[in-house]
């Protein structure tokens, strides 16, 4: 048994009432990498805000190092030795990598920022974790996976004692994750602590050495992770017995209903061509960078394309705007939920209408129409709030993304385009999604996913269809579509690239 | 769970100016016997009027998330070109004219105003200037060329009916007030009922949220920078009425700093994003009792900007402790 390093007991938060964190006891040691698992709205989120500082417990202690301690905030955190690498970015888009990783804790000589030694350290930071990542680039020219990369190093820059991770490995490739577990394993050997949240539960089994269930504000278990598989796990997340994840597929028809033909964006883009059938699931896999995102925005009109030919049902269209795309009956689910998929301060309704809007106005809008809609969709999707004039801020994750769904499934898409849809939700919510998908497929919608998760791939397409650097390498099909076929096409091993 | 809380900070919200006019309101009828009377009282309605008709405008700039900057020099080319045009209808219309006169000098000037807030929108849209800086520059614009026009004079109207449009009341209430109050039910209605109103919070809110939920977010912004232009038309248009004349060099001065504060005062943040007209008006309405009061127990003029400075500090203070 080694050294404690935090302990708390008896921690509670309660917002407004409602307990959402009850009598947490736990002893976590010095070196040791500590799991917590839990449905979205179990509390993961909210013992780790406490512990580094953002909010302040309703009730119970917390000791460091043996020494009682109030987290006053998360600078506070930061002097202690608690370090976050947050789920949602906290960088700044428009300084540089440098600038961000020693923001608030600037290198200086005389009075004068020391630029040169913070970029040296900030590249060597970078060589720890095997990035090549220019550290005078802005953050805003940053992939999503290499941001990630820079709030990691950000939170290591710190001789930190607690390093907490929430979901650190949503948006980064195999190849990412591996490297990031390569840091957590010579952290761990240099003594450093780590919590990390994930909803993978397979990552958690492999890195962590115990793993602690939290349902619905309660601690449930605290294991050795050789002591639970994945199956046990999911069950005390859920607290019943875990039925099959992905619906069995359903048949397309043979009807094309959506034809893409030689789609350019020089540089980013080359002669995308690709079909998609009525009643279909359409897989894009390919790692980060690939060019997926960049299709579909190319599609839905928001990027403008230098050639391409648009069908749908065998007219050819022109789509320039996102509203083209909506006329054309196309939807799109950002990958970027806060950042281009709903505004979160505005509440359920008028969320769910935003699209849809000019269906429920001729000159004012009907508020009775939206209402008992969005009620339609909150029964649906079985979408948690406190009420329909909540404003979204206050939901959880897999609950906005709900609300995301509605918002592009209220003007009734024949196409919908699915931008890594399960990201950053749990498992059950995971599961409402594959189940909401097949049920569109069943009605004809024809849909398109694009995942970085291949067991989602694998699970739900009919074809896949996998790409590397801006071109397609393969279509995939039939028993062709397995984790091998796809990753040979998506490293460039396989296929014509 | 977090909701109920929510909703209550959220009513809070929308009547803390309210019952922060009230207080003020009951102060006043305290401090001076002659606050209540019915003629005082319209005084400070007609008063704040002209800003008050041109903050309607100003909030749906705010709620887009930008501002406006040139609607006083605004104020002063509307109005003088007003009067040119008046000037010019009486000749071509005649004698018995002139009731036509000024009602195609309004519309001249509402139209105007609303192709002056067209330049200030395409440059915000198009030109992609920022708000401030665009309407800073063409603040000066305007300005310069009222006093070009006006030879830094002032421009008279030679109809003896205008005044008429400034001074009359309709039910013992002045025009100027009627037009404000009309006004504002009609800006709330589209704020609140209509598809504009809403994309309108949405592109202030996050406008790239807007634009993949296929809203026109250069289009909706463009819209409301016409709508301040129109609001400047009605208060030029009415002022001038009541002078008879609009003054190059003062007319419309510091205009934009009261109708910014009456929409900051009113409660709407100025990241946009949200916002109320109700709260406008209490707010214009707010800046013409803490003026009206300071007149009657006989403050030094040069001491009200201190006032209302720190009445603009303050309403944001308290708001910023709210949403904490």
């Amino acid at each position: 048994m080694g050294e404690v390093l935090i302990e708390t007991k008896g921690i509670s938060k309660e917002f407004s009432g409602v307990r959402v964190l009850d009598n947490i006891d736990i002893g976590i040691e010095r070196g040791e990498i500590f799991g917590i698992i839990g449905e979205n709205g179990a509390g993961k989120s909210t013992l780790v805000k406490i512990l580094s500082g953002i909010y302040t417990p309703t009730g119970g202690k917390i000791f460091f190092e043996d020494k009682e301690v109030e987290i006053k905030d998360p600078l506070h955190a930061k002097v202690i030795g608690i370090s976050i690498i947050p789920q949602e970015f906290n960088l700044i888009n428009e300084l540089n990598v440098y600038e961000n990783i020693f923001l608030g804790s600037e290198i200086t000589r005389k009075g004068f920022l020391n630029t040169r030694e913070m970029k040296k350290r900030t590249i060597s930071l970078l060589e720890e974790l095997k990035k090549s990542i220019d550290p005078e680039e802005k953050i805003e020219r940053l992939s999503v996976a290499q941001k990630q990369m820079v709030e990691i190093a950000k939170a290591i820059a710190y001789d930190s004692k607690l390093l907490i991770m929430d979901e650190p490995t949503t948006v980064l490739t195999l190849n990412e994750i591996e490297i990031l577990f390569d840091l957590m394993s010579s952290l761990k050997e240099r003594g450093v602590t780590i919590i990390y949240i994930s909803h993978k539960l397979k990552e958690v089994r492999n890195i962590c050495d115990r793993v602690m269930v939290l349902r619905d504000g309660q601690m449930i278990s605290v294991s050795q992770t050789g002591e639970v598989d994945e199956e046990e796990m999911a069950k005390r997340m859920v607290g019943r017995e875990l039925s099959q994840i992905f619906p069995n597929k359903v048949s397309p028809s043979d009807e094309v209903i959506f034809e893409v033909e030689n789609l350019t964006i020089s540089g980013l883009l080359e002669n995308i061509s690709f079909s998609l059938h009525k009643g279909e699931i359409l897989g894009f896999a390919g790692l980060v960078g690939a060019g997926r995102t960049e299709l579909a925005e190319a599609i839905i009109g928001i990027r403008k394309k230098d050639s391409s030919k648009i069908s749908i049902k065998g007219k050819p269209v022109e789509i320039k705007s996102p509203n083209d795309a909506v006329k054309n009956k196309i939807a799109y689910l950002s990958e970027d939920r806060q950042g281009s998929g709903i505004l979160t301060s505005f509440d359920l309704i008028k969320n769910t209408t935003l699209i849809s809007l000019p269906a429920y106005s001729k000159i004012l809008i009907n508020s009775k129409k939206e209402r008992e809609k969005t009620k339609k969709y909150v029964d649906k999707f079985n979408i948690r709030a406190a009420s329909l004039k909540t404003k979204l801020e206050f939901f959880s994750g897999g609950n906005q993304q709900k609300v995301s769904l509605a918002k592009s499934l209220d003007p009734e898409p024949e196409i919908f385009i699915f931008d890594e849809p399960t990201r950053g939700i749990d498992v059950n919510a995971k599961r409402e999604i594959y189940r909401f998908m097949n049920e569109l497929v069943k009605e004809g919608v024809s849909c398109i996913l694009i995942s970085s998760e291949l067991e989602e791939i694998i699970g739900m397409c009919n074809r896949v269809v996998v790409m590397k650097e801006g071109r397609i390498t393969g279509i995939l099909e039939g028993e062709h579509i397995n984790e091998e076929e796809i990753m040979l096409h998506a490293t460039g091993l396989k296929g014509v690239a | 769970m977090a909701g109920e809380n929510v909703k209550r900070r959220f009513e809070y919200e929308r009547f803390g100016p309210l019952i922060a006019l009230a207080i003020l309101f009951v102060i006043s009828a305290v401090a001076s016997p002659y606050f209540l009377q019915t003629q005082n009282l319209l005084n400070i309605l007609r008063q704040v009027s002209y800003t008050g008709i041109i903050a309607l405008g100003m909030t749906f700039v705010i709620i887009s998330g930008g501002i406006d900057l040139s609607v006083g020099s605004m104020v002063a080319l509307v109005g003088g070109v007003v009067i040119l045009a008046l000037n010019w209808l009486l000749s071509v219309f005649g004698e018995g004219g002139e009731a036509w006169a000024i009602l195609f000098a309004l519309i001249i000037g509402l139209l105007f105003g609303a192709g002056l807030g067209a330049l200030n929108g395409l440059m915000v849209t198009i030109g992609k200037i920022a708000p401030f800086i665009a309407t800073l520059g063409t603040m000066a614009i305007f300005r310069s060329m009222a006093l070009y026009i006006g030879s830094a004079g002032v421009f008279r109207s030679e109809s003896n009916l205008f005044p008429d449009l400034g001074m009359g009341r309709v039910l013992g209430i002045p025009n100027p007030v009627v037009v404000f109050i009309s006004l504002a039910v009609i800006f709330a209605i589209i704020l609140n009922k209509t598809r504009y109103g809403r994309y309108l919070c949405a592109v202030g809110s996050n406008p790239k949220v807007a634009m993949y939920s296929a809203i026109k977010v250069n289009l909706t912004r463009f819209i409301s920078y016409v709508a301040v232009g129109i609001t400047v038309g009605f208060s030029a248009v009415f002022l001038s009425a009541r002078l008879n004349s609009m003054s190059s060099t003062n007319g419309g001065m510091n205009y934009e700093l009261d109708a910014i504060a009456a929409v900051i005062i009113g409660g709407t943040p100025m990241t946009g994003g949200a916002g109320s007209i109700l709260g406008t008006v209490i707010g214009a309405i707010t800046l013409g009792i803490i003026n009206n009061m300071l007149n009657m127990l006989g403050v030094s003029p040069y001491l009200q900007g201190t006032v209302k400075g720190v009445v603009i500090i303050g309403a944001v203070l308290i708001q910023r402790k709210r949403s904490q």
